[in-house]
């Protein structure tokens, strides 16, 4: 990996890092904690929208963000020629 | 069959497929017995990361909780699963990539060896902590379900734990909380459903809880309580707020937690491995809201207002515990549960509701014997994690890497045995003893990993300025604070500064790291050239292993 590329790819995983935990922050601190009160003005099958993230919405969103993670994570690797082999994983996806 | 002959049934199985594994996957070398030969398949891995972060915490005491405090209770859910995507995306892979042992190791590498000290203090310190909550549950459990006094409980627990850790060490215990995954989630699980379908006709908790709380509410306001679904009636906003922030830097700061990702066969596995454990988390942390609805619900529905003369025989069983109580205030034999402490004459303790929901909601006897079994499951699995990192701190960080760094493989294995059943009677007096809930006590281990590892971890990868002087004052300040004011709080009388409550002080003591490990490392000279170099290393996935030894020298 050349100098260039190696600062390259540690801006992209920066990027992404920066973006996913904006999401990370939004779903549970401000729907969650901040604007509880009035997002539970809004309710959606008997739930109060500010009481489901709280409660389960943040959970759902944040099993997600890992998982975008990981996937990009993977094409970054091998973008820059850096990826694992797959065989060493041994089908362990 | 009677509930204790289906629960002997269910311990006695699950004990034993636990042993079992135990015995087949005996380690004898050290990479085998710390980070299970670093060959753990990902998902496999990451069921293990979840049963080994599940604690009785989790298992028996969140829904509890959650029942009483209501929306306040989100703190927990929130908290304990949004520390994962800080470790996923922050930590794990690149430790993964470090490759040692243990969470002192990157700290010793890192910084300096007296950083490495201070982690390696800090590192039992907080696995002491936690692992006392999970002997607490299993004490619980045993002197309800089997009928033997919490101690003779604790001490069959010990003795279990004690078996598989040290016979297999990381991979035993990798193992074995495969299975005790499987066992706690069905066990969670299936009264979930079971109730669901009880109260609503639609067997999915996750999506029919909406309209038991809707009728929960409405019961709360006739009782004179708030509604269980309006916020901030225990806590306030920046208590809630801040105790999140406490238990998800906690989360990603716990070292049994961050060792687990030592164990997989690459940096992308260890990434996948994330996943997979939030994953299996989240399968238990989404119900974990409509367990408590229910249980509420349904506690009530059955209790509150009724005569004491007509209550079912669990009544009696957790009567006869002294974790339920009675107190006919007013001698009219019915069960007045009011929140005016002068007229409330019923007291629950959260622990129990999980366990009692099942026989609250009348479910056949091997359900209630299948919820016992993943009870111990959650509490067991946590305590050998928990062990393993004791263990390997006195061992590996302390014994090896300072004391004698000649010792031979043997020796150094024989050391970790010998600290790992010194943990085991340790942990079991303080479980006879405990110093209080399940859930309380762990939420103080998370503040305290929150003010210690984790901004030293994270600083030591995103900026290679971080020297080593910043990072020893970093930690023992933001230890010390968040310790003392614990202390001072919850034992000395200190009144609350600005509201902030004991267990959410642990974000304060994060950011206080932050700023003097910062603030000193600014300070003083730069890390040296070769340090520098191990930091570029660990932020990329393959290439050249990094042979730190090499890099020390």
């Amino acid at each position: 990996m050349s100098e260039a590329d190696k600062r390259a790819y540690w801006r992209r995983n920066l990027r992404l890092m920066v973006t996913l935990l904006s999401v990370w922050f939004v779903v549970s601190y401000v729907f969650g904690i901040l604007l509880v009160e009035t997002l539970n003005r809004v309710v959606i099958n008997d739930f109060p929208l500010g009481f489901w993230f709280a409660q389960q919405g943040s959970i759902v969103v944040f099993v997600v963000l890992i998982g975008i993670y990981a996937w990009r994570m993977d094409r970054l690797d091998e973008e820059f020629g850096v990826a694992e082999d797959r065989e060493q994983l041994g089908g362990a996806r | 069959m009677s509930v204790t002959l289906w629960t002997w049934i269910f311990v006695v199985l699950t004990f034993g497929t636990y042993i079992t594994i135990a015995w087949r996957s005996r380690v004898r070398d050290t990479k085998g017995f710390y980070v299970a030969g670093q060959g753990v398949p990902t998902v496999a891995n990451g069921a293990a990361v979840a049963a080994d972060w599940m604690s009785a915490a989790s298992f028996l005491s969140m829904a509890g909780i959650i029942a009483f405090a209501g929306y306040d209770g989100s703190v927990y859910l929130m908290g304990w699963t949004g520390g994962y995507v800080l470790l996923a995306l922050l930590l794990a892979p690149y430790l993964r990539k470090f490759g040692k042992y243990t969470v002192p190791d990157f700290v010793g590498d890192r910084y300096s060896d007296t950083a490495r000290l201070v982690a390696v203090v800090a590192a039992i310190f907080v696995s002491f902590t936690y692992v006392v909550g999970q002997m607490r549950g299993v004490g619980v459990v045993f002197s309800r379900f089997l009928e033997t006094t919490t101690t003779i409980g604790i001490l069959v627990g010990m003795a279990i734990v004690l078996f598989y850790a040290v016979l297999g060490g990381m991979k035993g215990i990798t193992w074995t909380q495969v299975a005790q995954y499987s066992v706690l989630i069905v066990a969670y699980l299936i009264p979930a459903f079971a109730i669901a379908q009880q109260l609503t006709g639609m067997p999915i908790p996750h999506v029919s809880f909406g309209r038991v709380m809707t009728e929960l509410d409405a019961m709360q306001r006739e009782l004179g309580f708030d509604e269980y679904s309006s916020p901030f009636t225990n806590n306030s906003q920046l208590n809630v707020f801040l105790i999140t922030a406490s238990l998800m830097i906690g989360t990603a700061g716990l070292p049994h937690v961050i060792v687990r990702f030592y164990t997989t066969r690459s940096v992308r596995a260890a990434r996948w491995s994330a996943f997979w454990a939030l994953f299996f988390i989240a399968l238990l942390y989404t119900t974990a809201p409509a367990v408590g609805v229910f249980a509420k619900y349904n506690l009530l529905e059955t209790v509150a207002e009724q005569p004491r003369a007509e209550m079912p025989a669990w009544f009696d069983g957790w009567e006869e515990t002294g974790l339920l109580a009675h107190d006919d205030l007013n001698d009219d034999g019915i069960i007045q549960y009011t929140p005016d402490e002068a007229t409330n004459e019923l007291t629950i303790d959260n622990d129990i509701m999980v366990l009692a929901t099942p026989e609250v909601a009348g479910l056949p006897a091997p359900v209630i014997g299948l919820v016992v079994a993943g009870g111990l499951a959650a509490a067991l699995s946590t305590a050998s994690g928990l062990l393993l990192v004791i263990s390997s701190s006195v061992a590996h960080d302390f014994y090896y890497r300072r004391l004698r760094p000649e010792a031979t493989e043997k020796q150094r294995l024989l050391v970790g045995r010998i600290a790992m059943a010194g943990a085991v009677v340790i942990a079991g007096y303080f479980g006879a003893n405990p110093p209080g809930f399940v859930a309380e006590v762990v939420a103080l281990a998370f503040g305290l990993a929150a003010a210690s590892f984790f901004p030293t971890i994270v600083l030591g990868i995103f900026w290679k300025r971080a020297n080593a002087q910043g990072a020893v004052a970093g930690m023992a300040a933001g230890l010390t604070l968040t310790a003392a004011y614990m202390v001072g709080v919850l034992y000395l009388d200190m009144p609350e500064l600005f509201g902030i409550s004991p267990q959410g002080i642990g974000a304060i003591g994060a950011v206080i790291n932050f700023v003097v490990t910062v603030a000193v490392t600014k300070a003083t000279p730069p890390p040296p050239a070769h340090l520098q170099q191990l930091v570029d290393s660990v932020r990329y996935p393959s290439g050249v292993e990094v042979d730190t030894e090499e890099a020390r020298r």
